[in-house]
């Protein structure tokens, strides 16, 4: 490896060549500001456009300063990064970003997450002496997300992220100077792009410029409705990640206290999304097995791979983006979708409420989460399943607003009989962990033998495109696992090129899987916050006494009563569904 | 060309062709066919001359007659008088401001005395569309030596002799710039020329385009033959039609000559070339903006490094160099690196093509040699300053360039000289200011351009220069303090310190250098609240003098704002408070009664 010594505020630093300024500065604890340059380490996610200049530093010989998130380390380099002239030209730019910035900390909706903020209490700026006109543009709202582009600082994470890591295209800069927004093509609203509302663009954001739609009002209105029957269940990333919210370290499982905050806010039934995601696995795990039985039997219309479909942002990315491989994934309904018509069909018939009056919420680490709960195809007369999805972060809200002390409270059980749930649930957090379960399942399923061990390591990573092979007692079945819609789209064109043969695909559309979804407390580039919150995801998987879906005793149960076997009629009615070609629907005129 | 005794060539640049020169040629083709001279007299459309102050030019060949203004209803005579009775139409020929003496050859004209011409060599002496004219005046020689004589290294060698730097603004060294690209190993390389030409006012690139296309073709292929790139990319303007035009007819000659395509020659090289559109932002003459719009992407910077040479277009090694750079480079190979080393200064070698525009006589598109001082091009090529107003300053260098003033007007122009100044080179503009302008005005009008120019990638150029502007506006309506001027200083230095590409490393130029060099009059705006060129109208109030107003009422009748009172013979009044300064009162006034002050 070759080595680049430079002196950087005179202080020796020798780095690999190929770093960056800003990064040799911090191996010698020099802390250079930034704003537009972003990273999640060891993903492959970088934005660094150099285009917002707060990071510049004089390189001597330089005629101009140097942006040191862009500038590569050379041989002898004498770097100076907080002289009279660099703290000058640091502020004045961060005066001119504010300038033209709406003065609205008090009620903005990331206010206390903002880096920009942050940025200006870091430089003490205590006014703004440039004052003129501030670039203004008409606010976006979005099923899930909102534009507020007036708070736009131009930074190009979003744009990032939805064109290199997530291939959306969603978002790219438009118009010119002082007038240049990022927006969907033609300026149309986000509704009408190809947006999957995956949510990354908002997880990235800097200021408030894309921020969630808040659902959280609606929630406290049927809270506090006396003729309303109020249930709720919790994704699993959600419990991995919530403490965030309260100061606790990243990774700091919070199930019993987020169940106890849960029932102190009112809910009557306190749910785990974990239990419909162990009807999701025996739906799928079935369908799979049904797939691979006719395929192994010669039956050539059996369409394989079969695809996940739990993940909201990827299902919308495949009727936006493979509108003729719409046979391929799985019609069993996410997590979130199963959990509503059996909360509302089997459990609110159980108790004798009415649908209408049973007002189901869903607690999920995901925006795609809010779309999808208002599709129409998961509406029964015009009532959702689900009636309102918050996410993590608003969860966080809701609790400090109700005054409850998160970090003192009891750890409490879930609810019976829609709160048990099993290990493999838990996992459908992680990226791979959704393929982890069904193989626990399938594998049993399929063979009749017991499976021995329940971890499936091979399937666990962070890396974005995955393929392992898993003997089913001498079947060697292989599977393909993509997180982020970027590797997703590889996965499935080289499908169509014919260029892989998987018998099953899990697709994740958020980094690191639903740990790393849109609507988790903001990770602001720390990589190692996913990597904690996916360590307590099989932690807690770990520590399950049951850690096989179909061994859940409440699912067993629900079969015999209500459902009968999976892939029943009755299940099909209820836990499945189909899927739309979306390509015509972009770009259409408003 | 054996039989034909007179060669008309009629201008057909962008400016004579705005002044009806197609039509005058026209006119010509169909007296010569009524007269059955067209054995005799041939017609034809040729590039600019440079002296577009005096089109549309008509010169005649072979006795170098060089009719200036002339108009449709002249070509009659022209061709009665000139050709057929052989005297010259003395009228129409250009009159020595001095002597009042009428020159005939342009070469005895002040104009043209001290001008060198190299990448205008062809300019209004051939037939843009027609190879052969192009190669009867040594077109494609050089890229057949390179070809058959020289190795890409001896080229290059060559090239880095000659002292060639870039045209388009930068001054990087062109022979060096190649060996770096060459120097790079990839399967595909590019060599683009950059013909974006985005400074208001500067028509270099067109000229060279319109009048001389060929020269371009043959720098790309010589390029491509160094570099080892076999696909050239041409990147213009779309509002550039007729340069448009004229290329694709030059790219379609040489192809059909063989001097383009494959197997160059019988030498086994390959090379074509091929044209992007661009659709007029200035930041698209930033290289690395202009591939990225080429791409198919926005057009907006990105940091350097990695420089275009060693991936650029497609991420592929790519070459840029600018139309003028590259209509240099064939005469460099075909008559040696040192004789065109021995032009110019020690660091800058060869000569400039600048645009002269402002304030001047002569305005036009001037060639001349480096180290010439701004006061022979302004006052011998130029002319001197229009009206006999006094000269106030200069801007080069386009609308980010500096404004130099009389104490420059000896500098001898070169790369260093300008900056050191506080201006640059630029792609070559030049615009000539009088007593009447405004500097602060001047300065506010250019930021207008590279407010509505920046891209908006980076936020010193994009919110800094809106700023600026603001600041500028407030001083010229009478508001700003004496702060504002420390701001404005401060500001510009913070812009040009920090902008990501030289749009915003330049834009603030303007600013720095007129309050440099006109301190004074940004006082004056700000503590007199006074304009001196009564440029800035909220600084300025139209006064009736009650001497010579005699009551007539015809300006309170004219005036838009009904701002004038006073009863009929009696000394009327104008209220200040409501005078939008239009000036209708001054013009319509018979009695000289009205003033600025």
């Amino acid at each position: 490896m070759e080595m680049v010594k430079l002196t950087i505020d005179g202080k020796p630093v020798e780095v690999e060549k190929g770093t960056t300024i800003l990064k040799a500065a911090k191996t010698v604890g020099i802390d250079i500001p930034t704003l537009c340059f972003f990273e999640l380490k060891d993903m492959s996610i970088e934005n660094r456009p150099g285009g917002c200049r707060v990071c510049v530093v004089e390189v001597k010989g330089r005629r101009n300063l140097a942006p040191a998130c862009t500038t590569i380390v050379m041989q002898g380099m004498e770097v100076n990064t907080r002289n009279i002239r660099v703290l000058n030209a640091r502020r004045t730019v961060l005066e001119l970003i504010l300038s033209d910035h709406p003065a609205e900390c008090l009620t903005c909706a990331k206010s206390g997450n903002c880096e920009l903020q942050s940025l200006a209490q870091q430089l003490g700026v205590r006014e703004i002496p440039f004052q003129g006109e501030q670039s203004t543009y008409r606010k976006d709202t979005s099923p899930a997300i909102i534009r507020d582009i007036d708070k736009c600082i131009m930074c190009r994470r979003c744009e990032m992220m939805c064109n290199d890591v997530q291939t959306v295209g969603a978002l790219s800069a438009v118009n010119r100077g002082f007038m240049a927004v990022v927006a969907p093509a033609f300026e149309m609203n986000l509704e009408k792009s190809p947006c999957t509302y995956c949510g990354q663009c908002v997880s990235v954001c800097p200021t408030g410029a894309l921020t969630e739609v808040d659902h959280s009002r609606n929630v406290i209105n049927a809270l506090a409705d006396p003729t309303k029957t109020v249930v709720v269940q919790t994704a699993p990333a959600v419990r991995a990640a919530l403490g965030e919210e309260f100061g606790l370290a990243p990774g700091t499982l919070v199930t019993g206290k987020m169940v106890a905050a849960l029932r102190r806010l009112g809910f009557n039934y306190v749910f785990d999304t974990d239990f419909a995601a162990d009807l999701t696995i025996m739906e799928e795990g079935s369908e799979l097995l049904d797939r691979l039985t006719r395929y192994l039997k010669g039956d050539k219309s059996v369409k394989l791979p079969i695809l996940t479909s739990c993940c909201p942002g990827w299902v919308n990315f495949f009727e936006h983006n493979f509108p003729d491989m719409l046979d391929i994934p799985s019609t069993a309904k996410s997590p979130q979708q199963m959990f509503g018509p059996i909360a509302k069909e089997y459990f609110g018939k159980k108790l004798g409420v009415d649908r209408k009056n049973l007002i189901v919420v869903s607690i999920m680490p995901c925006l795609a989460k809010k779309y999808e709960c208002q599709r129409e195809e998961f509406k029964v007369n015009g009532d959702p399943d689900v009636n309102f999805s918050l996410s993590t972060r608003e969860l966080g809200h809701l609790i400090k607003q109700a005054n409850i002390d998160f970090n003192s409270l009891p750890d409490e059980d879930f609810d019976d009989p829609l709160g048990e749930s099993t290990g493999a649930s838990v996992i459908f957090g992680n990226t791979g962990g959704v393929i982890e379960a069904a193989c626990r399942t399938a594998y049993e399923l399929y063979t009749g033998k017991k499976l021995e061990k329940v971890e499936f390591e091979e399937l666990r990573g962070m890396e974005g495109i995955r393929h392992a092979t898993i003997d089913f007692d001498g079947l060697p079945l292989n599977i393909g696992i993509a997180h982020g819609l970027g590797n997703a789209r590889k996965l499935l064109e080289d499908i169509q090129a014919g260029r892989n043969h998987f018998h099953a695909i899990e697709i994740m559309a958020c980094p690191g899987g639903c740990i790393g979804g849109g609507g988790q407390p903001y990770h602001h580039g720390d990589s190692m916050i996913l990597k904690q919150r996916a360590a307590a995801l099989y932690r807690e998987d770990a520590g399950k006494p049951i850690r096989k879906s179909h061994e859940n005793p409440f699912i067993i149960e629900l079969y015999k009563e209500f459902l009968g076997k999976p892939l029943s009629e009755k299940s099909h009615h209820l836990l499945h569904t189909h899927y739309f070609d979306k390509s015509a629907g972009v770009f259409v005129e408003e | 060309m054996g039989k034909i005794k007179y060669h008309m060539l009629v201008c057909g640049g962008t400016g004579c062709h705005a002044s009806q020169s197609d039509q005058i040629l026209k006119k010509f083709e169909t007296l010569i066919h009524d007269r059955g001279l067209e054995n005799e007299v041939q017609v034809i459309k040729t590039g600019c001359f440079g002296f577009c102050e005096k089109g549309p030019i008509v010169k005649m060949m072979p006795d170098n007659t060089f009719y200036t203004k002339v108009k449709l209803d002249d070509c009659e005579e022209i061709l009665e008088e000139h050709i057929i009775k052989g005297r010259k139409v003395t009228r129409l020929l250009y009159e020595n401001p001095e002597t009042g003496e009428h020159v005939s050859d342009s070469k005895h004209m002040e104009f043209y005395k001290k001008q060198i011409r190299i990448a205008l060599r062809n300019c209004g002496f051939i037939n843009p569309e027609n190879i052969e004219e192009y190669i009867a005046r040594d077109g494609y020689q050089a890229l057949g030596k390179v070809l058959t004589e020289l190795s890409p290294e001896a080229t290059i060698e060559i090239m880095k002799k000659s002292g060639l730097r870039g045209r388009g603004g930068g001054g990087f060294p062109t022979g060096l710039k190649w060996e770096i690209t060459r120097a790079v190993k990839s399967d595909q390389k590019y060599v683009v020329c950059n013909a974006d030409e985005g400074d208001p006012g500067a028509f270099m690139d067109r000229s060279v385009l319109e009048g001389d296309p060929h020269s371009v073709l043959e720098a790309m292929a010589i390029n491509g033959y160094c570099t080892g790139a076999d696909k050239g990319l041409v990147y213009i303007r779309a509002e550039y039609p007729l340069a448009v035009e004229r290329l694709k007819i030059a790219m379609k000659q040489a192809r059909e000559y063989g001097l383009l395509g494959k197997n160059i020659l019988g030498t086994g090289f390959n090379f074509d070339v091929e044209i992007r559109y661009g659709a007029g932002a200035f930041v698209c003459g930033e290289e690395t903006a202009l591939i990225h719009s080429m791409e198919g992407l926005r057009g907006e910077p990105t940091v350097k490094p990695p420089f275009p040479s060693e991936s650029g277009y497609l991420g592929k090694p790519t070459n840029v160099n600018n139309v003028e750079t590259y209509a240099n480079v064939p005469v460099i190979i075909n008559k040696g690196a040192d004789w065109f080393a021995k032009i110019g200064t020690e660091r800058s070698k060869g000569t400039k093509v600048f645009a002269l525009a402002g304030k001047i006589n002569n305005v036009g598109l001037i060639e001349v040699p480096m180290g010439i001082t701004l006061r022979e091009v302004i006052y011998e090529i130029g002319g001197g300053i229009k009206n006999d107003k006094e000269f106030k300053a200069v801007q080069t260098g386009g609308p980010s360039g500096g404004m130099l003033t009389v104490k420059d007007l000896d500098t001898p122009i070169d790369y260093d000289n300008l900056i050191a100044a506080g201006s640059m080179m630029g792609s070559g503009g030049m615009i000539v200011m009088d007593e009447n302008d405004c500097m602060v005005a001047m300065a506010k009008f250019y930021l207008q351009f590279t407010v509505e120019e920046s891209c908006g990638k980076c936020s010193p150029c994009r919110i800094g220069n809106k700023r600026l502007y603001e600041m500028l506006e407030k001083i010229t309506q009478g508001n700003g303090t004496p702060e504002d001027l420390d701001k404005l200083r401060n500001l510009s230095q913070v812009i040009k310190d920090t902008s990501l590409c030289g749009l915003g490393q330049s834009s603030p130029n303007p600013v720095l250098s007129s309050l440099n060099n006109f301190y004074d009059e940004y006082m004056e705006h700000v503590n007199l609240k006074k304009c001196r060129a009564g440029k800035c109208k909220s600084l300025m109030q139209y006064i009736i003098n009650a001497e010579n107003c005699i009551g007539c009422t015809l300006c309170a009748r004219n005036c838009p704002v009904n701002a004038i009172t006073g009863e009929r013979k009696q000394v009327h009044l104008i209220d200040q408070e409501k005078c939008i300064k239009c000036g209708a009162c001054m013009e319509k006034c018979k009695f000289n009664a009205i003033y600025i002050k």
